[in-house]
């Protein structure tokens, strides 16, 4: 779960890392009263979950509470990269006298987190040469020691002894904190400054493990999916549009991917990533067949090689919407093997459906019916 | 031989009692595997299949020789069962459970490291040592004996090439799943190296998905390989996935695509499959069988 820059920030500062004076609020009133609390320059930035804000206009750099105001009312009623923009934050405007980057992500490959640095942070640290860019793995047995803080900073070539080579120790460690006590799998500050005698975390990037939201009770919700998808992990399935005309669902994300390919490669194309593996039962596979129906595509294939997935499940989920439905709007091809596989395909022939036994069957007969 | 496991393992079943273990206890032991204990915290006592359950797996251990564990308990109690089996002694931890929280998985990986064990998963299928043991749920009448050794990190695709595989007769020495998450116990580099030593295996079947750099890593050790190795990356047709930050990108620097593990691998001399079923084909000619 990808958390608002603002909600990103009240973590920050819950944890004792430093961030600009500030507030969220959602219309133009609350905007000037901040202003004037703040007491000079101020920014107001656009709270959506995506890049690129200050390049659409959502950030602006008012002087006075009555500027913040009409900033705030700007803001507020822009669409950014399809997203309306429903709070912004108004916030100090820094002195900013250098940008750095830091951020502790997840290192699948390594099998650990990882902390990745920079003294030269901002739009721009994509495309930094690799030796400005310092990664070191953190020990899950040791976590962040100041040892392995101290040596990122100094790989970084800012001097321990300087007030914000101290601070960014620090920095350092809190980080890793949030990660580990919130199970964020992503904390970035892009930038973190140099204000004068301070070092301040400028903007932040947190999401959360998705896994681990049953022990987050305390983080509030943000939902950051669109409808379809949102319909789908409400089900616990993992999906994804895309342009073609040919409706999938699959069980297992690998199995997904293939199936896709193989659509590809005989010249079809696929309306949608539909993994709907790991035992998923009969209730939710029916509502995921009328997800995908709901798409309007010209044709259904369904992939199914069951482990924990059972044939049977599958088969009368298809029978069960076949039936509420009065049969299928539009063609539709069943692959099924694997566990109860036999009692799976009695169910299918019961309503006039004979399964196919492998995948590139079934693929060149879906592409076949749609033409 | 085979690898990691065969038919002299001893196998026990972390929560037993719940629907899926005692379903797919049922289906390991119809295929050969051999189960002598169960698991559950506070059921200790009963019989699941006729496989008596103990409540710890220390006691386990007081009863039973038990050289593997497979773990089928919740996402939230995963990384306390996989820990516990560790710390007892256990040498192959194999956890089916999927969603467990990614900082568990790290914890439960440098644990298994520190005892000298091996974990497959979370999100695995399994492993399967063809007519021998079975420790996970594939589906069993596509698993049968022979000479190809497979990893995978996807279940379903793997049943899907096995099952392929199978066939046309083509059987295997052990089947790996080493799990879908993003930290799991085992790398491809770590299965090849097994494989090469393994004298049953005689041809290797790498399944890998987009994203991440295993395949790139695998690549290297493919070169020093005497055995061949064929290959099918899946997600040729994905478009490009979302990322992480900046973070993500910055990790990978380009790897992870389709393009990038195919040159990869084919400049380490594997063989890369198009398709899923193009790969029992390429199978018999590494092996020379018309």
């Amino acid at each position: 779960m990808k958390m608002f820059e603002y909600m990103g920030k009240e973590l920050f500062a819950k944890f004792g890392l430093p961030v600009p004076k500030g507030r969220m609020v959602t219309n133009p009133e609350d905007a000037e009263k901040v202003a004037a609390e703040i007491g000079g320059p101020c920014v107001v930035k656009s709270q959506v979950l995506s890049g690129k804000r200050g390049k659409a206009g959502g950030i602006k750099f008012p002087n006075t509470p009555e500027e913040a105001k009409k900033a705030a009312e700007e803001v507020l009623s822009m669409t950014i990269q399809g997203l309306p923009v429903e709070c912004v934050l108004v916030e100090e405007k820094l002195q900013i006298d250098k940008e750095l980057y830091l951020s502790i992500t997840v290192d699948g490959s390594a099998k650990q987190a990882v902390m990745i640095a920079s003294a030269y942070g901002g739009m721009d640290i994509e495309d930094q040469p690799e030796e400005y860019i310092i990664k070191r793995h953190i020990d899950p047995n040791l976590g962040l020691q100041p040892f392995v803080a101290r040596d990122v900073v100094r790989k970084m070539g800012i001097p321990l002894n300087s007030p914000q080579g101290k601070e960014i120790v620090k920095i350092m460690q809190l980080l890793y904190k949030i990660c580990i006590e919130k199970d964020a799998e992503l904390v970035e500050i892009n930038p973190l400054v140099y204000s004068g005698d301070r070092v301040i975390a400028a903007d932040s990037k947190v999401t959360i493990d998705d896994d681990a939201m049953f022990r987050m009770k305390d983080l509030p919700f943000v939902d950051d999916k669109s409808p379809a998808e949102r319909a789908a992990a409400d089900l616990g399935l993992s999906f994804v549009e895309l342009e073609g005309d040919i409706a999938v669902m699959a069980n297992g994300a690998g199995i997904t991917m293939g199936t896709l390919d193989t659509l590809q490669a005989f010249g079809g194309t696929p309306r949608n990533f539909l993994d709907c593996g790991g035992g998923t039962g009969r209730e939710a596979t029916a509502k995921a067949l009328e997800i995908l129906l709901g798409l309007k595509p010209k044709g259904l294939f369904i992939n199914i090689f069951g482990g924990i997935t059972r044939c049977d499940d599958v088969a009368n989920a298809f029978k069960d919407v076949y039936e509420a439905r009065g049969g299928y709007p539009v063609p539709v091809v069943i692959r099924l093997v694997g566990t109860n596989q036999e009692a799976g395909r009695e169910i299918l022939k019961s309503i006039g459906i004979e399964a196919f036994d492998f995948m590139e069957d079934g693929a060149r007969r879906i592409i076949e019916l749609i033409k | 031989m085979a690898i990691i496991i065969d038919e002299n393992t001893n196998v026990l079943v972390m929560g037993i009692t719940g629907r899926q273990a005692s379903f797919h206890t049922k289906q390991m032991l119809a295929y050969g595997t051999k189960i002598v204990a169960g698991c559950t915290p506070g059921k200790g006592g009963v019989e699941v299949e006729g496989i008596p359950v103990y409540n710890t797996v220390r006691e386990a251990c007081e009863k039973h020789r038990i050289d593997a564990s497979v773990i089928f308990v919740p996402a939230p109690a995963t990384k306390d069962a996989a820990l516990e089996n560790l710390e007892a002694g256990v040498k192959v931890v194999v956890i089916v459970t999927e969603g467990v929280p990614v900082y568990d998985e790290i914890e439960i990986v440098a644990y298994a490291k520190s005892k000298g064990a091996y974990v497959l998963g979370p999100n695995t299928f399994g492993i399967v040592s063809g007519g021998k043991c079975k420790m996970g749920i594939p589906p069993n009448q596509y698993f049968i004996k022979g000479e190809v050794g497979v990893v995978a990190r996807s279940g379903t695709l793997t049943y899907e090439i096995v099952g392929n595989l199978t066939a046309n007769g083509l059987g295997q020495s052990t089947v790996v799943g080493m799990g879908g998450d993003r930290a799991v116990g085992l790398t491809f580099i770590d299965v090849l190296k097994l494989f090469e030593k393994d004298d049953q295996t005689k041809a290797v079947v790498m399944i890998g998905e987009i994203g991440g750099n295993n395949e790139e890593i695998a690549a290297e050790y493919i070169k020093e390989m005497t055995k061949p190795v064929i290959a099918f990356i899946a997600g040729k047709s994905a478009p490009p996935g979302k990322r992480m930050g900046h973070a993500g990108a910055i990790i990978e620097r380009g790897k992870g695509t389709y393009q990038g593990k195919v040159e990869a691998l084919t400049a380490a001399g594997a063989k890369v499959a198009p398709l899923t079923f193009d790969v029992p084909q390429l199978v018999k000619e590494a092996l020379g069988i018309k």
